[in-house]
C-alpha cells in the first residue's frame, strides 16, 4: 500500500465517528495497542523533547526501506505516533521525505500538530522526514 | 449572607463577554486562571478609549493629548501605589511583568550590592522566572545559591530556612504565593528573619495580588513585583515596587530616552525616581488599564473576591479528593484557590486534552516549576485555578469530566 492509500483508509476509518468521544477512543485504543519502545531505547538521544510529554523514536533500514519504532508517555500521543508510523513505515526514505500528511488534518487532529500542544508530535513528523532524508542514498 | 450572594457571579460573569462561548460544543469552563486571568468589559474598553481619543506619547508633549496620556498613566501609578500600600509612587516602577521586576533586581542590585562568596536564597516552589535570573547572576559573580526545601505537604520547610540565614547572605527571592501549589507563604516572617541578617527580600506577588491583601509596608519588603494580567488587567505590563532608598542606591537597569536627565557625548545624568527605571515609551494604553482592573476588584471588594474563591476551592478539594486514584499535589494550610492534582496511571496531556474536548481549560505539565516537580518526583500535574467569575457548578463539570477521562482511559 502506498502512504497515500494508508492514509485514505485512516480518513475512512473516521468517518464512522461522529462523536468526540468514539474518535478518541478509537486512538486511546491505537496508543495501548502501540508496541513502544523497550526501555534500553529510550534514550536521550532518541528523545523528541516537548514540553508537555516526551516522545522517543528509533528509526531501521532493511533494504531499500525505512522502518520506525516509537514510544510516548501520553496515551493519546501514541495513538497518534501509532497512525503516523502505519502511514509512513516501511517505505523508501524519498517517499517519506516527500509525503504530505493530509490524513492528520482530515481526521480532525491537527490541533495535535500546532505548536502550542507542545507535545512533540509536530517535531516527531520533522523528525521521521529528518531521519529519511538521511537515509536517503 | 455568603461573599457568593454579595458577589452576584452571574452579573460578574456577564462582565466577562469571553466566557459566554462554547468549546467543542460545550459551554466553556476556564479554570487557567493562575496563568492569566479573563479580562472585564471595563478594561476592554478603557484600552480602545485610550487608542480612540488620547493616544500620545507621555511626559515630554504640551499638547493636550500628551497632557491628557501622561494624567491618565501617572494616575494608573498612583492607584497602584495605594493597592499595594506604599508610601510613595517614587516607588513604583512599570515593567513588562514580573519577569522583567526580578531581573531588573538581579541585574542591578544584584550586579552592585552582591559579590563573589555572598549567598542568595530562593526556595524549591519558585517559577523559573525566579530561578533563571539568580542563577545567571551567580555563574557570573561566584555567588552561592541557596534553595529552601519544600514540604511533604507542600510548605516552605522554614527551619531549615532559618539554618540557611547568615552575614553571607545579600538577598532571599521568593514568591508570596505558589503558581503551582497555590500555597500562600509567610513572607512576613520570612522577611524579618532575613532583614535580622541584613539581607534584602525581593517578593515574587505574581500569584498573589489577585487573591491576597498586599501592603508592602506592613510587610516591610525590600521589593515586591506582579504582573497585571494574572489580575484581571492587561497582558505585558506589570509593576516593581522597592523601597525608595534602596532603588536611589541602584544603578540604571537599560538606558535610552526618559530615564535620563541630561546627556552629553561625555557623561549622562540619570532621571530620578521612578522614571531612571523606565527607559523608553511604556506600554502606556496598558498602564491606563491596570488601573481599571484595578478599580473592577475594589468595585467588588478583594475579601469579598477572597472569600468567594475560598469557598470555591474548599468545594473543589472536597469534590476532587473523591475522584479515586486521583491525589491532590500541595496540602498547605494557608493557600489560594489552586488546585493541583495527579491520577494515578493517566499523564497530565491526556487529561488535559479530554477535558478540553469537554470544553474545560486547565493548565496540564510542569507550571514553570521543574524543580518542584522533581521535589514531588512526578512529571507534572493537572491545576484547575480559580478566579471570581468562576462557580461550584463549573467545579461539577471539571468533576463530571474527570470521571470521563477515567472512563475512556481504563
Ligand atoms: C509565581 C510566578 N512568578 C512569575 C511568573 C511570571 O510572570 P510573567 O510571565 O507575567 O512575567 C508567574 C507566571 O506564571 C508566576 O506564576
Amino acid at each position: 500500500m502506498t502512504i497515500n492509500e494508508t492514509q485514505d483508509e485512516i480518513i475512512e476509518e473516521f468517518e464512522l465517528f461522529d462523536d468526540w468521544a468514539d474518535k478518541y477512543e478509537y486512538i486511546i485504543d491505537l496508543g495501548k495497542k502501540l508496541k513502544g519502545l523497550p526501555e534500553e531505547q529510550k534514550t536521550e538521544e532518541n528523545i523528541i523533547k516537548g514540553c508537555q510529554s516526551r516522545v522517543w523514536l528509533n528509526a531501521h533500514q532493511e533494504g531499500e526501506k525505512l522502518f520506525f519504532e516509537a514510544d510516548s508517555e501520553a496515551i493519546i500521543v501514541k495513538g497518534l505516533v501509532n497512525m503516523l508510523i502505519r502511514v509512513l513505515s516501511g517505505h523508501t526514505p524519498k517517499d517519506i521525505s516527500e509525503a504530505d500528511l493530509y490524513f492528520i488534518d482530515k481526521i480532525g487532529m491537527s490541533s495535535h500538530l500546532a505548536q502550542t500542544r507542545s507535545n512533540g508530535l509536530a517535531s516527531m513528523v520533522k523528525q521521521m522526514k529528518n531521519y529519511a532524508i538521511a537515509y536517503t542514498p | 449572607m455568603t461573599a457568593t450572594e454579595i458577589l452576584d457571579i452571574q452579573a460578574i460573569r456577564a462582565d466577562f463577554p469571553i466566557l459566554n462561548q462554547e468549546i467543542n460544543g460545550r459551554k466553556l469552563v476556564y479554570f487557567d486562571n493562575a496563568a492569566t486571568t479573563q479580562k472585564p468589559t471595563s478594561v476592554i474598553d478603557t484600552i480602545t478609549h485610550y487608542y480612540n481619543f488620547d493616544n500620545a506619547n507621555i511626559h515630554r508633549g504640551i499638547h493636550t493629548l500628551a497632557e491628557r496620556a501622561t494624567r491618565d498613566f501617572e494616575a494608573s501609578r498612583e492607584a497602584i501605589r495605594d493597592f499595594l500600600g506604599a508610601s510613595s509612587i517614587e516607588e513604583i516602577i512599570f515593567t513588562s511583568g514580573t519577569t522583567q521586576g526580578i531581573n531588573l533586581v538581579a541585574s542591578t542590585f544584584g550586579r552592585k550590592f552582591i559579590k563573589e562568596g555572598d549567598e542568595i536564597i530562593i526556595s524549591g516552589m519558585e517559577h523559573h522566572s525566579n530561578i533563571v535570573p539568580w542563577q545567571m547572576l551567580c555563574e557570573e559573580r561566584g555567588i552561592k545559591l541557596k534553595v529552601i526545601p519544600v514540604t511533604d505537604l507542600g510548605e516552605l520547610d522554614m527551619e531549615a530556612y532559618v539554618n540557611m540565614l547568615s552575614e553571607k547572605v545579600k538577598l532571599i527571592s521568593v514568591n508570596h504565593v505558589s503558581n503551582s501549589l497555590g500555597t500562600i507563604n509567610p513572607v512576613k516572617k520570612i522577611i524579618e528573619l532575613a532583614h535580622a541578617v541584613g539581607a534584602k527580600v525581593l517578593i515574587d506577588g505574581a500569584q498573589a495580588t489577585s487573591h491576597l491583601n498586599i501592603d508592602v509596608q506592613a510587610l516591610d519588603a525590600d521589593f515586591y513585583t506582579f504582573s497585571a494580567h494574572k489580575l484581571y488587567g492587561p497582558t505585558g505590563i506589570g509593576v516593581l515596587y522597592g523601597k525608595k532608598e534602596i532603588l536611589n542606591a541602584m544603578p540604571p537597569y537599560m538606558g535610552g530616552g526618559e530615564m535620563i536627565k541630561e546627556v552629553t557625548f561625555e557623561k549622562t545624568t540619570y532621571n530620578e525616581l521612578p522614571y531612571k527605571f523606565e527607559a523608553g515609551t511604556p506600554n502606556i494604553a496598558d498602564v491606563v488599564a491596570l488601573k481599571t482592573a484595578l478599580e473592577y476588584i475594589a468595585l467588588h471588594g478583594k475579601e469579598n473576591i477572597a472569600a468567594h474563591e475560598d469557598m470555591l476551592l474548599q468545594y473543589a478539594t472536597e469534590q476532587l479528593s473523591e475522584i479515586e486514584g486521583l491525589r491532590i499535589i500541595g496540602q498547605a494550610k494557608e493557600k489560594v484557590s489552586v488546585v493541583s492534582f495527579v491520577m494515578d496511571g493517566i499523564h497530565h496531556q491526556d487529561i488535559g486534552v479530554l477535558l478540553d474536548n469537554q470544553g474545560v481549560a486547565v493548565r496540564t505539565g510542569h507550571h514553570c516549576t521543574q524543580p518542584l516537580m522533581q521535589r514531588f518526583n512526578i512529571l507534572g500535574t493537572t491545576r484547575a485555578s480559580f478566579a471570581v467569575y468562576n462557580t461550584t457548578e463549573e467545579i461539577d463539570k471539571l468533576v463530571a469530566g474527570l470521571h470521563k477521562v477515567k472512563k475512556m482511559l481504563s
